[in-house]
């Protein structure tokens, strides 16, 4: 069976090459000489980031500098792309707490599951993308570098507040 | 004023001929390098301004320095030589397109003629008798640097890009001779300042009385100088780059500023043929010639103002050129190979051949009836053109451009986009055929909801 190309016919009398390259020409014209630029000038000026935008996480911590992390072990389980790494440890009094605790920013889809699941909201995705490094390894951040961000974290979804009010 | 004009003496000998030959040999290409450097810059920003972009902004006040980086990063890039590409070819290819785009604008005169403690001297690097056949035979000869170019690089997009520029020079080639004959016929004389001074004395610039000529000259220098509509030597969506696919910093760089010079010279040439080069509208003052084979001067006296302001006049014909050929680079898309051709060949070349003859008519009617156009410069005879016969010869010609370009719309010879109601007619049959094979009975029947949900 042969292949169907659909074959257009071109109306000879209505097109027009002429007429339409001028009307073409008069629209960049005017483009030329009254550019509506929307371009944001980026390391000078940046764009305001939705209160829900989830990017590189951010480890809250304590008063005395501790992190909230009770190394339940909630995160790494959910984490879809697999890139939070938890070492749990238990210290005298029975209280847990990360002996490890590394996401690698690179393998991370910011989801923000971590965030959502976390039952004493340590870990959160933050509002803030500008991550670039030299190595493949200094994108994996370990607890006192999370601990350190200082941009703030990301507002979740709330089901009972949908439009965010 | 004849006292005066008969105190000016010819500058063309001796020590200070040669040094004030040097000086306007290095400022003209000084001036030609940077305007053409600035062109560059000027097709960025013009195409983002175009597509509501901002453009090179970062490199000195809005971007003004960029060029400037643009040369230094590719002095400094390292050069890739293909294996396979012929050495000596490969290198020649470039400076052989760069050369014929700068040296024609030695016969184009840019403004008027300067005195000087030593004489009057031209503002024209070269006053060649033979003005528009030198820069008709160089602008061809920018095509071997492409077609070698293209040969060298040991590269089939290359090759092809090659080829189509070759293709393309000689079908538009004619058209380009054949449209400034009919400019001959008036003026008698293929100098560029004679033709300026046709136009003066007239009072009527060629656009108007050679308004077809002007129309296939336009086009046949887009043609030439490889830009949209026309560059398919380079055609980046079918041929990588094309002819400069294999070519890599410095080199590639002369490719582009033979590109920028060739629209830079082709848009003074067009300034000087069809707008009255250096000529300032409804003024007398700047009507001079320079000295005719007498020694005698022709036209009003000189002055250092007059080479100024003609010089902006010029300035402006040419900016108004290219910034058409930016305008039309962002608007127009590619031609197709057949339509190159088509418009070639089937529509310019025997269109281009009867205005010839049609204008060659009028001239001679018009010499029959008492309107003659005398030669300029011959025997130190002036101009003696009357504003009537390049009206007749305007009436003419404009006729002959409605007829043309009726015939070039309509689809005839260029398709343009077909109209919407038969594109959405056809896709409404497609739709129905489409449906109908769905609804096939060896297909399972769609679920009824599904079924409602259907747009035909």
């Amino acid at each position: 069976m042969s292949i169907n190309v659909k074959v257009m016919k071109r109306p000879q009398g209505k097109s027009s090459y002429i007429r339409a390259s001028l009307k073409g020409m008069a629209l960049t014209f005017r483009h030329m000489v009254d550019p509506k630029t929307v371009t944001i000038q980026y390391p000078d000026q940046k764009k305001e980031l939705s209160p829900r935008w989830r990017g590189t996480h951010v480890m809250e911590t304590h008063e005395d500098g501790r992190p909230k992390c009770v190394a339940c072990g909630l995160c790494p389980t959910i984490c879809p792309a697999n890139c939070i790494k938890l070492v749990p440890g238990e210290d005298d009094q029975g209280n847990r707490y990360p002996i490890v605790y590394e996401i690698d920013e690179f393998r991370c889809i910011f989801c923000g599951m971590c965030q959502e699941v976390c039952p004493v909201e340590a870990i959160h995705v933050g509002q803030h993308y500008e991550n670039a490094e030299y190595t493949r390894a200094s994108f994996v951040y370990d607890l006192d570098r999370l601990m350190k961000q200082t941009h703030p974290s990301t507002l979740l979804w709330d089901p009972s507040d949908p439009a965010g009010e | 004023m004849q006292a005066a004009n008969n105190g000016l003496r010819v500058l063309d000998e001796g020590m200070p001929f040669l040094l004030v030959s040097a000086v306007k040999v290095i400022l003209v290409f000084t001036v030609v390098m940077v305007v053409v450097a600035m062109l560059t810059l000027l097709e960025r920003k013009v195409s983002a301004w175009m597509q509501d972009r901002l453009g090179p902004n970062r490199v000195g006040p809005g971007g003004l320095l960029q060029p400037a980086a643009d040369g230094l990063k590719n002095i400094l890039k390292e050069e890739t030589n293909p294996a396979e590409a012929h050495g000596v070819f490969f290198t020649l290819a470039p400076m052989l397109s760069i050369i014929p785009a700068l040296v024609t604008f030695a016969v184009i005169p840019f403004a008027s003629p300067l005195p000087t403690p030593w004489g009057v001297t031209g503002m024209i690097v070269a006053d060649l008798p033979v003005g528009i056949l030198f820069l008709l035979a160089f602008s061809s000869l920018g095509v071997y640097g492409i077609v070698i170019a293209g040969w060298a690089s040991f590269n089939k997009y290359a090759l092809l890009g090659g080829l189509r520029a070759g293709a393309q020079m000689i079908s538009y080639e004619i058209a380009l001779g054949l449209s400034l004959m009919s400019l001959f016929f008036v003026t008698g004389n293929v100098g560029l300042p004679e033709i300026v001074y046709a136009q003066q004395s007239m009072n009527l610039w060629f656009a108007l009385p050679f308004a077809v000529s002007f129309f296939f000259f336009w086009i046949s220098c887009f043609a030439e100088t490889n830009r949209l509509p026309f560059d398919l030597p380079e055609a980046e969506s079918e041929l990588v780059t094309g002819y400069h696919t294999e070519y890599s910093s410095m080199k590639f760089s002369m490719f582009f500023i033979a590109e920028y010079a060739h629209v830079l010279t082709v848009s003074a040439l067009m300034a000087t043929l069809f707008l009255g080069g250096w000529d300032i509208p409804g003024w007398g003052g700047d009507d001079m010639l320079g000295f005719g084979p007498d020694g005698q001067w022709i036209g009003a006296a000189p002055a250092w103002w007059k080479t100024i302001l003609t010089f902006g006049a010029f300035a402006l014909k040419t900016f108004f050129f290219i910034m058409v050929f930016m305008l039309v680079r962002w608007t127009v898309p590619r031609f197709r190979y057949d339509q190159v051709m088509d418009l070639g060949w089937k529509i310019m070349l025997p269109a281009a051949l009867a205005a010839v003859v049609i204008t060659a008519a009028t001239v001679l009617a018009l010499d029959s009836a008492g309107e003659p156009f005398v030669r300029v410069g011959d025997n130190g005879v002036r101009g003696t053109f009357t504003v009537w016969g390049g009206l007749v010869l305007t009436a003419v010609n404009l006729a002959m451009l409605a007829i043309v370009l009726w015939v070039m719309d309509r689809g005839r010879t260029l398709a343009g986009t077909g109209a919407l109601d038969e594109k959405r007619a056809a896709a409404r049959a497609l739709a129905r055929r489409r449906a109908e094979l769905r609804q096939s009975p060896v297909r399972p029947a769609p679920a009824p909801a599904a079924h409602t949900q259907r747009v035909v």
